[in-house]
């Protein structure tokens, strides 16, 4: 509790309270936008890591990370395309409930919702973070290999429709994770000395998030425009908030463990919590025609699992979604290495942040509910100048990592992979994890082959390794079995095929 | 013969429809609006849904005019309404103006000033007009 109250001190200073508030506004607004998320400002926003101190750049990335997660919810409400992949289900009941004239009470509802998923959430993290940490901390190379590569799996075999394209996203992170000289010889450098140091994560970041999406938006740019709802302040009447606060906890029930698991993700919780709210709900009539337990269920539970995937990124140094993948990028950045000593080594930047994550909670709820009407207007932006900008930052995000004109032909390279994979509906995640794992998963190797001289069955020395690979087993066996019994229910739309809708 | 008119879904535009129909009935000639987008912006307040399309045209069917609407995304919204123009060979275009800053009129063009420059047939510029605002 005395770590948590120095982290308030630290979090309340002037400088972190207005990077705090940076955050979630940039945040909320990139949310709001749909294809431009979190994890592309975060990306674009890497070369901050340069000037900024760590506490600062950090909360800013958290606020970021929290806001967008809030944002997507609007553009689902009002216009019927979700900002973000977890804010598909919201806009199920959501967008009924606008167009039937309730715009202010779901817009409230998924504010509030957010607010307090947010907040227990945020309160769990502090409360399991430091026990996981202290429990990861006594496992050997193997477990970690075991849990790397659980985290690997799950991410691209059990998040998204199809399996194949999640591996094919895998192989070609692993692949670009390999280039250079780690280990002494030359591997996929093609004899040349640029590559010779690997191709830094930041470049991929930026090339397949921002490169990959503005060129996707490029080959799509003329669109019939969409029917907005109009709406003034949020609000909700007695009986909203009646019907409102169990779906709220429920969702935040869903949300936190999906989060904190390796398998992370918002798309499952949020729709586990949708139907849980169609079984539970005492106006079944509604649902389908704007029921508000559908989008306060739904959206407490992506703000819960946003939070929960701190938990595995703090802990053990895993990112289960994309935009905690490019913070895990950011804190390489700044030469952290976050994992069970994490904790114990920066006591003051990870209270920091996580008293951070409370402002940045109120802050949202603060600031968006009477902003929503100014948030919608963001939609009129004209796309080729928010996308000119997007690539100018993006080229000069690149470019200041090396300063090198090689890491701009790399950006472009990458980013035409990433438009190729938009187009075939290849997932980016299973790509930057990749990136991001694929060296340390064999650093852990190699270190535990090392130990055990040579020894492969090392490997499966330790109980919680065979655990992992047996959970593992079971995750691969009772996918295929679902997936042989029942087409998918969930829309697992992501982020492209929403911009497909408007296409 | 025929009269265009430039809509977009705001004051201006009404006070051009408003204009327009005036004049149709006055010189007796058909009347087209153009409704148009670049399509470049998620939402654009300008454009008009098609509810909204089929009410303006189904009221000024009303006025005794022969009405054709233009509803589209265009790669330029001054060329899609000249474009119209010489296709129907018009003998008037009527468009809304409105008071934009020095810093606006330096950042952003006009579709109603390309109108008025490019156009081969006269230009009816209009303002909006609570008293005329009939439409």
């Amino acid at each position: 509790m005395d770590l948590l109250l120095e982290g308030f001190a630290t979090a309340l200073t002037p400088e972190n309270l207005m990077y705090a508030v940076i955050g979630v506004l940039l945040g909320t607004a990139v949310g709001v936008l749909p294809g431009i998320g979190p994890a592309m400002t975060v990306a674009l926003l890497l070369p901050v890591t340069f000037s900024v101190p760590p506490t600062s750049g950090l909360i800013l990335f958290a606020g970021i990370y929290y806001g967008g997660m809030y944002g997507g919810s609007t553009t689902s409400i009002l216009l019927n395309t979700p900002g973000e992949s977890s804010s598909v289900v919201t806009a199920l009941e959501g967008n009924k409930m606008a167009k039937s004239g309730r715009a202010a009470q779901a817009l409230a509802t998924a504010a509030v919702g957010s607010f307090v998923a947010g907040t227990i959430g945020t309160l769990l993290i502090v409360l399991l973070a430091p026990n996981i940490a202290d429990v990861v901390v006594k496992l050997g190379a193997p477990s970690y290999f075991a849990i790397m590569a659980l985290a690997l799996f799950t991410v691209t075999a059990v998040l998204g429709s199809s399996k194949i394209r999640g591996f094919i996203a895998l192989f070609i992170g692993l692949a670009i994770g390999l280039v250079g000289t780690t280990t002494g010889q030359q591997r996929m450098t093609f004899g040349s000395p640029q590559l010779a140091d690997g191709i830094d994560v930041v470049v991929v970041a930026v090339a397949v998030f921002a490169i990959g999406e503005a060129l996707w938006v490029a080959a799509h740019l003329r669109s019939k425009p969409l029917d907005v709802i109009p709406v003034g302040q949020p609000w909700m009447s007695r009986d909203d908030w009646g019907r409102s606060w169990k779906p709220w906890l429920r969702g935040t029930a869903f949300g936190f463990p999906f989060g904190a698991l390796p398998a992370g993700g918002a798309e499952v919780p949020t729709f586990l919590s949708y139907i849980t709210e169609r079984r539970l709900t005492k106006h079944p009539e509604e649902f389908g025609k704007g029921a508000i337990e559908g989008v306060a269920g739904p959206e407490a539970a992506n703000n819960a699992s946003a939070a929960g995937t701190l938990v595995p990124l703090l802990a053990i140094g895993l990112p289960t979604t994309a935009t905690a993948a490019v913070i895990l990028v950011a804190m390489q950045n700044y030469g952290l290495q976050p994992g069970p000593q994490f904790m114990d080594a920066q006591p003051k930047l990870v209270w920091g942040l996580l008293a951070s994550l409370f402002i940045a909670n109120t802050l949202l709820l603060v600031l968006n509910l009477p902003l929503a009407p100014v948030w919608a207007k963001l939609l009129q932006i004209r796309r080729p100048y928010l996308y000119a900008g997007i690539l100018f930052f993006a080229s000069l995000g690149a470019y200041s990592v090396n300063f090198q004109a090689f890491d701009l032909a790399l950006l472009l390279g990458i980013g035409m992979l990433g438009l190729a994979m938009r187009r075939f509906a290849i997932p980016v995640l299973p790509l930057i994890v990749g990136v991001i794992l694929g060296p340390r998963l064999e650093e852990q190797l190699t270190q535990a082959l090392s130990i055990s001289q040579g020894d492969v069955s090392t490997l499966w020395s330790e109980p919680v390794a065979v655990v992992v690979y047996i959970v593992m087993a079971i995750l691969l066996v009772g996918s295929v079995v679902m997936s042989r019994r029942t087409t998918p229910p969930a829309p697992t739309r992501t982020e492209d095929a929403s911009m497909d809708v408007n296409a | 013969m025929t009269i265009v008119i430039a809509y977009g879904t705001d004051q201006y535009g009404r006070a051009a429809l408003a204009h327009g129909a005036a004049q149709a009935e006055l010189r007796r000639e058909d009347l087209v609006v153009v409704n148009a987008t670049r399509g470049d912006s998620l939402v654009d307040r300008r454009y008009a849904d098609d509810a909204e399309i089929e009410r303006i045209k189904a009221e000024l069917q009303t006025l005794g005019l022969s009405v054709s609407m233009r509803h589209d995304v265009v790669p330029d919204v001054a060329d899609a309404v000249i474009e119209v123009a010489e296709q129907v060979d018009a003998t008037l275009i009527v468009v809304g103006v409105k008071h934009r800053s020095p810093v606006g009129k330096a950042l952003l063009g006009s579709v109603a000033q390309r109108v008025i420059l490019d156009a081969e047939c006269p230009v009816l510029a209009v303002k909006p007009d609570p008293l005329a605002d009939t439409v």
